[in-house]
């Protein structure tokens, strides 16, 4: 066994522009199995990007860039570089949950149909296998009782419990999460995090975009610190919010804390 | 509370969750609402008692009764079938290529986007009537239409004069110009789509067909569906331009009749009060369609007629009872209620 098998995310100087600007200017980073990692940095420094990168929402420009031992979006062959299709990036994006800080539910389906959708349209499971599983899954989330629910019937907080609950549904062997609380009213954060916290308990490997430092101190494996498109300092989340060691790290942390 | 409140407000507090109080007076709403009576009674009486006064005799101008003679023969009313045949074959054609003209249109691929492009500008570009006659004589173009390999053997020939007869015509010159304003309306529909849920579906597996048929398609029907009923409406009435090309729809039919009669007035009005009817139920559809497609979008889907004719009465009978009014938007009556 390599090092890399027991790694769910491998990064090697992973680039990302749009025209001449560059978002992501060289990641190097290693995400293991069943940890969960925290990224934490100013608006714009391309932790989201770097998240969307994960699962191909965006293409990467440079570097190499691979989930469970796999590349993202290519296919390497006789030490050449095949672009994937569209089914087999489907096939990839299948096995990585994501959720988004806007939710991004969708409106014209109620909570059960927005969890049953993935299984039954991506792994063409039986309706009534996918509806039997979304079901516990939204009761697992709190919200056994608002099955029958359109999302703009549901509070901010409800809606993201249900997308986390859609994403848990595909059972990933990654999760995504791309500032999941920011665009929620403080007393509804709570519900999430909680959730996010047992799933993290279960062992579930996740990616962490987020402000909420209170969690990555007790949650997270390992906190990366990024700014412009780099990573400037990595580690443990207590050691690193208690005494970070990079003079920009400080100057965050002293902003946000 | 203090003893100290004058008494004069007590008939202003709230008792047992109603208010009594004495209405503002709308003196402008009864002037206007007197005015469109007159006029009401007006459009009734002309329409009634307008008429001719020639060599002792009074002719009604409206002559109702041969509206009332004409309005269902057999040949109006086949010209009403061939009228609608006509809107819902043009209609099909002009949505199902406004979909795939608006697809193209979003193509990455630039060739494909200007085929879209070149299509929209030439048929929104060229009057519908000048297309409808210029199908008519297709023939002249292509005499001998042929299937097979393009520069190769052909497998199959049709004559182009039987095989494009005018009702074929007109469909087909109806269709493709609803097309190009068809793809407009999808375009816009489907960039009405937060990208959000594009990406959403991306995440959980989907491909780009299923992205568009199960998540992006449902929602911009929302957009679509209006402006939709709209050229539905629209159509109905730009079909009566095939009368040109000697179709028998709707208007021809009159034509033909009152070009025998000399009765053109009451011939047209026949015809417009089938088109007012056919738009009538039309609007009735779409209202439907607009509050099924509303679903999971508002909070609580807008009543329907017969609920919302419910819910005067339910208030109509309360006021009468001098109850509290606590009734929801379906007529339903509310808690504490019988």
């Amino acid at each position: 066994m390599t090092a890399s098998d027991t790694l769910a995310v491998q990064a090697e100087g992973v680039r990302k522009s749009y025209g001449r600007f560059e978002a992501l200017r060289g990641i190097d980073l290693e995400v293991a199995r069943g940890q969960v990692t925290c990224l934490i940095g100013p608006s714009g420094s391309g932790k989201s990007t770097f998240l969307r990168c994960i699962n191909h929402l965006e293409k990467v420009t440079a570097g190499r860039l691979s989930v469970e031992g796999e590349l993202v979006g290519y296919r390497q062959h006789g030490g050449k570089l095949y672009e994937l299709r569209d089914k087999e990036v489907c096939a990839k994006r299948a096995k990585i949950g994501m959720v988004f800080q806007r939710f991004n539910l969708f409106p014209h389906m109620t909570a059960l149909e927005n969890v049953a959708l993935g299984p039954i349209r991506v792994k063409h499971e039986s309706k009534s296998a996918a509806e039997e599983r979304a079901r516990k899954l939204l009761d697992r989330v709190g919200l056994a009782d608002k099955l029958a629910g359109y999302p703009s019937q549901l509070s901010g907080g409800q809606q993201q419990r249900i997308a986390i609950a859609r994403a848990l549904a595909m059972e990933p062997s990654l999760m995504l999460f791309d500032e999941p609380t920011s665009a929620l009213d403080p007393e509804l954060v709570g519900d999430v995090l909680d959730v996010m916290r047992s799933l993290a308990e279960d062992g579930m490997t996740m990616i962490v975009v987020t402000h909420e430092m209170g969690f990555a101190r007790e949650v997270a494996d390992s906190l990366i610190f990024m700014d412009e498109g780099v990573v400037v300092e990595s580690g443990q989340p207590r050691e690193m919010l208690a005494n970070p060691k990079n003079e920009r790290t400080r100057s965050f942390l002293a902003k946000v804390l | 509370m203090t003893t100290s409140e004058p008494a004069g407000a007590q008939g202003a507090r709230p008792t047992g969750g109603g208010i009594t109080a004495v209405p503002v007076r709308h003196t402008g709403r009864w002037v206007a609402g007197a005015i469109v009576v007159l006029l009401a009674a007006m459009l009734v009486h002309t329409l009634a008692y307008s008429s001719t006064y020639r060599y002792g005799v009074h002719t009604p101008r409206y002559q109702w009764n041969v509206i009332g003679q004409y309005f269902t023969a057999r040949p109006v009313l086949l010209g009403l079938e061939i009228t609608i045949e006509l809107t819902v074959l043009a209609m099909a054609i002009g949505v199902f290529l406004g979909i795939a003209f608006a697809v193209m249109r979003l193509s990455t691929n630039p060739l494909v986007s200007s085929a879209s492009w070149l299509y929209i500008w030439f048929f929104r570009g060229t009057p519908v009537l000048v297309q409808v006659i210029f199908w008519n004589f297709i023939a002249y173009l292509y005499p001998k239409l042929t299937l097979g390999i393009p520069f190769g053997p052909a497998f199959l020939h049709f004559s182009a004069n039987t095989l494009v007869t005018p009702f074929v015509a007109g469909v087909i010159a109806l269709g493709l110009n609803e097309g190009a304003y068809m793809a407009e309306i999808v375009r816009a529909g489907i960039l009405s789509v937060d990208e959000g849920q594009t990406e959403a579906a991306h995440a959980l597996g989907m491909t780009h067909g299923q992205t568009l048929r199960r998540i992006v398609l449902p929602q911009a029907m929302r957009v679509i569906i209006p402006p939709t009923g709209n050229e539905t409406i629209s159509m109905l009435k730009t079909s009566s331009l095939v009368s040109v090309i000697s179709v028998a729809e709707l208007l021809f039919s009159v034509e033909l009749i009152y070009a025998r009669t000399y009765q053109i007035v009451p011939m047209l009005m026949v015809a417009c009060i089938w088109y007012l009817i056919v738009t009538t139920i039309l609007s009735i559809g779409q209202y439907y369609l607009e509050r099924h497609f509303a679903k999971g979008v508002l909070r609580e889907l807008p009543p329907t007629p017969y609920q919302r004719l419910r819910k005067r009465v339910a208030v109509f009978n309360l006021r009468q009872e001098n109850t509290i009014l606590q009734i929801d938007s379906l007529g339903r009556p509310g808690p504490g209620l019988p």
